[in-house]
């Protein structure tokens, strides 16, 4: 397997593209022609041979170029990435899984020589060769957490366990969905979700967190969300809200295939073995709708969706006010047929 | 009082006297009210270990005598809370077990005095909390981070880089904050009129 990492920007001239391949593989969210909220949790087992589901943490062929754009983000803002004083350990839990999973995983780019404590880590893509003592702070350039975040795509809220709830007490978040790690730093799982509509009503975050306390070490859990996004912004920060809120304004029928993207997160959630914390990759995709329509059967099932979501969720996704515009966009590529369940292609 | 809910946002309840060597009480403005009816029902050496901090803000010399007649251990009238930090600091640095908070008045008071308290290593079940008074919100902005106190107009202009924000029903605990964000974000210009959504 060679992957070819791609040089391209996710701000300014917005130079991101899927390959052909990449679309193939894009986590398409809709299992069905409808959407609302559900558990839609399950196991995060290696599945379907190329696919994002395959690997434990997915390298793709954006891997360098959404690092460089990590790097950029954190720059300009460094309360991008926070970390509680008790957090230090899971931050080490979170570097040994992410540096094991990849060196087994993906031997031709990562690699990893352990002798006790002494750790010694390429990351070939990005150049990067360190020698450090493991659980020794002074041996890293970064915290723990923030050194491997910063190697690895998507981000990452690492969660406390106690009293029965999960406290948002430490993260990397520099590729959100409109949500602050800084303002909600130290929140409980309830306290964070707060802003969603009608799920709190649903039980939706009730039984979701009763699912995520009992995640298992080794076992670890997934799920997919999604938005909608214009143009390839990875960093869709309330932050920086004031920046790219605007850019909404500008999509029309004639740019929408470019511009227009839906955002896919894979959410996966593993138990961190020596801190009982658990992590939080949210992994974000983007394709533009001109990538998304070159399969049929996701063509229709999007205009369907998209069609008829009910309003509060296109009002809480962002996308209200463009939405008769998409829709009529994607209506050219919806001509009435059926759909075949699940999400894979045709 | 407080409308609606937010699940992010703490719940207040009432006062009430627990046992404790001592009773630390911080409020603000009508918050004094809270601890003249707890007195109601204290036992005659309860306010022998206690110490208020009061900050009267707009409500003067209204609650000060009263407050006096208490006669509690240690009190103190200040001119703001940020005036009144250092001595929370050490009151709560120097605080043994035993200590029972209690926090009454406005949100903001409360929700930073909270935060310093439970970063003094106070327990939860220690601090105790009652709204009373004014529902102005103290406001952060998430653009520039700047704190607004007192806003009582939505959307208002963040006291520090000037942009126009409304109020959104998204509350930290660690910043005692409400979030603020640009209402014009996606439309330059276009801001809707300031209502007064808070008293």
């Amino acid at each position: 397997m060679t992957i070819i990492f791609k040089e391209e920007t996710f701000h300014d001239d917005f130079t991101f593209r899927n390959s052909p391949e990449a679309v193939k593989r894009f986590p398409f969210p809709f299992p069905e022609d409808s959407y609302m909220y559900s558990v839609n949790l399950e196991p995060h087992k290696s599945y379907r041979p190329g696919s994002v589901y395959e690997r434990t943490f997915d390298v793709d062929e954006h891997y360098v170029s959404e690092m460089r754009d990590r790097a950029r983000v954190l720059a300009e803002d460094p309360l991008r990435c926070q970390s509680l004083p008790h957090m230090t350990l899971a931050g080490w839990d979170l570097l040994e899984l992410i540096m094991t999973s990849k060196a087994e995983e993906y031997p031709e780019l990562f690699e990893l020589r352990r002798d006790g404590a002494k750790w010694h880590w390429i990351n070939r893509p990005l150049g990067i060769e360190q020698k450090f003592t493991f659980l020794d702070e002074t041996t890293l350039p970064y915290g723990p957490m923030e050194y491997i975040t910063r190697q690895t795509q998507g981000d990452f809220a690492v969660l406390d366990q106690r009293d029965d709830n999960l406290w948002m007490d430490a993260g990397m978040v520099t590729t959100q969905a409109d949500w602050s790690l800084d303002f909600d730093i130290g929140m409980n799982f309830f306290e964070w979700h707060a802003p969603v509509p009608k799920a709190h009503e649903m039980g939706i975050f009730q039984r979701a967190l009763k699912f995520l306390l009992n995640v298992q070490q080794g076992s670890p859990a997934r799920r997919l969300n999604w938005t909608m996004t214009v143009n390839p912004l990875l960093d869709t920060s309330p932050e920086n809200y004031h920046k790219w809120g605007v850019m909404k304004k500008d999509l029309t029928l004639e740019n929408m295939g470019q511009m227009m993207h839906l955002r896919v997160e894979l959410q996966t959630f593993f138990r961190l073995p020596r801190s009982n914390a658990l992590v939080f990759p949210i992994r974000c995709y983007l394709i533009k709708l001109d990538e998304l329509v070159t399969v049929p059967k996701w063509a229709r099932r999007f205009h369907r969706v998209i069609r008829d979501l009910p309003a509060e969720l296109a009002t809480y996704k962002g996308f209200i006010t463009n939405r008769p515009k998409i829709v009529e966009w994607l209506s050219r590529y919806d001509d009435g047929a059926a759909t075949s369940p699940g999400i894979w292609p045709d | 009082m407080l409308e609606g809910s937010i699940p992010s946002r703490p719940v207040y309840g009432v006062l009430e006297i627990r046992p404790g060597r001592l009773h630390l009480m911080v409020a603000d403005a009508e918050g004094a009210q809270a601890i003249l009816d707890l007195a109601a029902s204290a036992p005659s050496d309860f306010f022998a270990g206690a110490h208020i901090i009061y900050l009267p803000k707009k409500s003067g010399d209204k609650f000060v005598a009263r407050l006096e007649r208490l006669a509690p251990a240690q009190l103190y009238v200040g001119p703001s809370y940020e005036a009144a930090l250092p001595r929370l600091r050490r009151v709560l640095a120097g605080a043994h077990m035993g200590l029972q908070v209690y926090l009454a008045g406005t949100e903001g008071l409360m929700g930073q005095a909270m935060f310093e308290a439970t970063q003094a290593g106070i327990p939860h079940s220690a601090i105790q909390t009652e709204h009373r008074g004014s529902t102005v919100r103290r406001v952060q902005c998430v653009h520039c981070k700047g704190i607004t106190e007192d806003v009582t107009h939505d959307p208002f202009r963040c006291a520090h880089c000037g942009l126009h924000l409304f109020v959104r029903d998204h509350y930290s605990r660690r910043i005692a904050a409400f979030q603020g964000v640009r209402i014009d974000a996606e439309d330059p210009g276009n801001i809707p009129e300031s209502v007064e959504r808070f008293r």
